[in-house]
């Protein structure tokens, strides 16, 4: 049995262990939001986040996510709403086929959260493992850079 | 925000898609699902002499094996010539054929089964790539050819070439190389099917093509194609390589074979690799000669296009590299000789720039060449010989009004990095050099001569009061469902998220051709303006009837209602549409592109798609650094102006653009899958590498103000024309930098290293 925090739910597994956390999202537990693209851990289409570090799902086993606490892009908007960052990623025409986009998203908030302004070279560093075929990055790498200046911003303004 | 033509509106599916809501047909899991697979021949030119199912037979969970016995029509598939087999039957022609076809109960149990079955192939000599293809004494990959391994063979002539060559000043001579590309959509080629009761068989894929897919099962299987019905969700990816049946018959023979079930398959990225199509390995034999003033004067080519080991659009690739080949120039004297060759590589088909890319790759190195022995500036060069708008073009044939090459490269010329590219190349520090390079592109839109391109547009007044617009060309990222939206919103002036559109499904929409060649927005948008402006003026018309006002002037449209002007009286949209009857409330219309017809004469052996009215155009230029220890290219800048007619959303635009010039930049630099007799050497992400987002620059684009007069939307499809300009852009850009030049792509740091050491160590990849 494994038991672990999804997007705030708690999951309890009694199913093989041994399977991929991948499938173990999407065809277990309905989670289709973090798409597959290589399953070699090549292309971060399947980022999530476990205990708030971002790691790859196609190449993790469901046991190793006892007692984690696990968001995936289904976790990232608060109810009715939007993370900013997604919104970001729509106010700067980053989206075109989509697919790579869930785990562009949770690359670029764990990014955010370990650097809160990170420079465009670290953007470019932080997105390195997640391919995109459709958009050569520009409008990505635009939308999270957008969302650390206002950010920032919002955060002085704020005390 | 209203949706209006020439905004910026958000597009209609980056919510879903930003939320991971969005359903891609992998992401569709109806309750207890059987899943798919095929297995492989992995062996690829041979004679199959048994397939031992009997261990797979016998493990847990699994349901049936399939093999070509089984098949209960042709077997063969294809677009435009039927010779892929659904499962091998007698002879693999390369590693990716399908062999048999697995139905098992779940994923493990699939795998399991795969790796049980053992298939017995003796090997046939391999018809390896081109030499091997033109040998007469090389196996046959199709035995029953009387052409042999040639597909198609043509010609398009003008002038006289022969005696022009003697008249020119400057003449070059060189032989270009390109290696074969790989989609790399993220979303690998999937489906689902089910037969029910009735014989109806439904099938959701990740396809380019919903309606023509019905043809290629129906052929393949025997099922009446009205039997059956495909639904194409939002594609992740496709550029090409999900254009012709790549799950649809494996998946329609499953179901057959299991009706009642929901049948899964999912092709893992190795499989796609090695089973789906690809873009043509070539090879470019030109020569070309200008006169003294700095006229572009002779042509003479050669093109070899390596199609691998189908048809597929092989022929119609070839047929559209030839039309290209001369480049976006005036070419009085010119002959252009084109063979599509079957080989036992992977089966090369449709991918963006079709055929175009790689004889981009060669005109625009030659253009440089011949400016540099006339000691004319590059830029000045293309200038002067320019296609402009009635000047005849490859095919001898007018080039449309809306021909923006000039003007794009005008706006080149003006560029800092231009005017400054000498400062840029000598600002290069210790162990490096720098460069800037451009090239002239341009790529036909639509499928052209002899091949129907129309489309059917479908806009209901829901009783909601908002608008649905019945999509019937496949979306696979370009937008052209969000575009559509914005269409239709623009002429019935509604708010955005008024207007919704449904994505293809052949029971519901009409047909209405692939998801290619740069049509999407172009054929069905022009359709679905006179769809939206008839229902506009009924809406008018009833509304005017409900208010009873004397006449339908001084009515307007507004979001959610419609208004008297003069009085201010309003109707709300769902008010009126509960008062029209259901049929009143839906609108069709059609359009057909345009066609040119060819000169008699100056064509052979070109049968479909040639020629082409209209093209967008492109003036690109790269400024970029070569690192002298390791050879690696790093584009540090790179520009591109493009003419694609009237421009309805600049953001949707931007993105074509740059995603054209991002793939255009993996085949400039890194990507090339090695085929070695056949196999496929590096089948895999860590072995066959695209552009991360370390690997590309921020890219500059613009467009140059025009309009296309075929249509009213003004507007041309800009899907393709990006990606022919960043291998000859850096390939000049490298020679500015280092004086050194390279015929064979991709200039990655291996081949950059050792062409600056003076060695050929690629010889042996001369395909």
């Amino acid at each position: 049995m494994t038991d672990f925090w999804l997007n705030g739910e708690k999951i309890v597994w009694e199913g093989d262990p041994a399977i991929r956390v991948i499938d173990l999202l999407r065809e277990k537990l309905g989670r289709t939001g973090t798409k597959e693209g290589c399953g070699t851990g090549e292309c971060g289409a399947c980022a999530i986040h476990v205990n708030g570090e971002l790691h790859l799902s196609c190449l993790m086993l469901a046991g190793q996510l006892q007692g984690c606490r696990v968001t995936t892009i289904e976790g990232m908007a608060p109810a009715g709403g939007i993370h900013p960052l997604q919104q970001a990623f729509l106010d700067s025409g980053a989206v075109q086929c989509g697919f790579c986009i869930p785990g562009m998203v949770m690359a670029g908030a764990a990014l955010r959260a370990k650097v809160p302004d990170p420079s465009e070279r670290q953007i470019r560093e932080g997105l390195s493992g997640n391919l995109c075929r459709c958009t050569g990055y520009g409008k990505i790498i635009q939308a999270v850079r957008s969302l650390s200046l206002s950010g920032s911003a919002a955060e002085e303004g704020n005390p | 925000m209203r949706l209006e033509l020439g905004a910026r509106i958000p597009r209609a599916d980056g919510l879903s898609k930003v939320t991971g809501t969005e359903p891609y047909a992998v992401d569709l899991y109806p309750p207890n699902p059987l899943w798919a697979g095929a297995k492989r021949a992995g062996i690829p030119h041979g004679l199959i002499r048994g397939i031992d199912n009997a261990r797979a037979r016998s493990l847990p969970g699994v349901m049936r094996i399939l093999t070509s016995a089984d098949v209960p029509g042709s077997n063969r598939h294809g677009i435009i010539h039927q010779d892929m087999p659904v499962l091998a039957d007698g002879k693999v022609r390369h590693g990716g054929d399908a062999v048999a076809l697995v139905i098992a109960e779940s994923r493990a149990a699939l795998r399991q089964a795969l790796e049980a079955i053992i298939v017995q192939i003796d090997p046939l000599p391999i018809v390896a790539g081109i030499d091997d293809a033109l040998d007469p004494q090389s196996p046959k990959v199709h035995e029953e050819r009387p052409e042999g391994n040639i597909l198609v063979h043509a010609r398009i002539e003008r002038g006289k070439v022969d005696q022009a060559f003697e008249s020119c000043a400057a003449e070059v001579s060189e032989v270009f190389v390109t290696p074969v590309q790989a989609h790399l959509f993220l979303e690998t080629e999937n489906g689902l099917a089910f037969l029910a009761e009735d014989g109806t068989l439904e099938i959701i894929a990740s396809t380019q093509a919903p309606f023509r897919d019905r043809f290629e099962i129906s052929r393949a299987l025997s099922i009446p194609f009205e039997k059956i019905r495909v639904k194409a969700p939002y594609l992740g990816g496709g550029f090409g390589g999900k254009d012709g049946a790549t799950v649809q018959c494996l998946l329609a023979l499953a179901a057959l074979a299991v009706p009642l079930r929901w049948i899964k398959m999912v092709w893992e990225r190795e499989e796609s690799m090695l089973a789906g199509y690809k873009r043509h390995a070539t090879r470019l034999h030109y020569r070309a000669g200008a006169l003294e003033d700095g006229t572009l004067y002779a042509l003479d080519c050669r093109l070899f296009y390596d199609t691998g080991a189908y048809a597929h659009l092989g022929g119609e690739v070839l047929e559209l590299g030839m039309e290209h080949a001369a480049g976006p120039y005036r070419i009085p004297h010119a002959r252009v000789e084109g063979w599509c060759l079957y080989t036992n590589n992977p089966i090369a088909g449709a991918m963006r720039a079709f055929g175009v890319c790689q004889v981009a790759f060669a005109i625009e190195q030659v253009i440089d060449l011949l400016a540099e022995k006339l000691h004319i500036d590059p830029l000045d060069f293309r200038l002067r010989n320019a296609l402009r708008s009635g000047d005849e073009n490859l095919s001898s044939l007018p080039a449309a009004d809306s021909t923006g090459m000039q003007a794009c490269l005008r706006q080149i010329a003006d560029h800092p990095l231009w005017t400054g590219r000498e400062n840029w190349k000598s600002s290069a520090s210790a162990h490096t050099r720098r460069g800037v390079g451009i090239a002239s592109v341009f790529n036909a839109m639509g499928y052209g001569k002899n091949v129907r391109d129309s489309a059917i547009a479908r806009i209901e007044l829901m009783t909601s009061g908002e608008f649905m617009v019945t999509s019937a060309v496949a979306d696979m990222g370009q937008g052209n469902a969000s575009t559509y939206a914005q269409i239709a919103g623009s002429i019935l002036h509604q708010n955005e998220g008024q207007v919704h559109v449904t994505q293809p499904d052949t029971a519901h929409a009409y047909p209405s051709g692939s998801s290619s060649a740069g049509r999407t927005t172009y054929t069905f948008g022009n359709a679905l303006f006179q769809a939206a402006h008839e229902l506009r003026n009924r809406i008018l018309n009833r509304g005017g009837m409900m208010l009873f006002t004397e006449d339908d002037r001084h009515l307007e449209l507004r979001p959610g209602c419609i208004r008297h002007a003069p009085s201010g009286r309003e109707l709300p949209l769902s008010r009126l549409a509960s008062l029209m009857r259901p049929e009143e409330r839906v609108s069709l219309a059609h359009f057909v592109a345009p066609v040119v017809e060819p000169k008699p004469g100056t064509y052979e052996g070109l049968r479909i798609g040639f020629p082409h009215l209209l093209y967008a155009y492109g003036a690109h230029l790269a400024a970029i650094e070569v690192d002298l220890l390791s050879g690696a290219i790093s584009v540090l800048h790179y520009v591109a102006v493009t003419d694609g007619g009237t421009v309805l959303n600049p953001t949707l635009f931007e993105q074509q653009i740059e995603g054209g010039i991002a793939q255009g930049m993996g085949f400039a630099l890194l990507e090339d899958l090695l085929i070695r007799q056949g196999i496929i050497l590096n089948p895999d992400l860590s072995t066959y590498l695209i552009p991360t987002s370390l690997d590309l620059p921020t890219m500059e684009t613009s467009w140059v103000n025009g309009s296309d007069n075929s249509g009213p939307l003004g507007m041309k499809g800009v899907g393709e024309v990006a990606m022919n300009g960043p291998l000859p852009a850096i390939a000049n850009a490298f020679a500015h930098a280092t004086g050194r030049r390279i015929f064979q792509g991709p200039l990655h740091a291996e081949r950059v290293f050792w062409t600056l050491a003076g060695s050929q160590c690629d010889q042996e990849e001369k395909r």
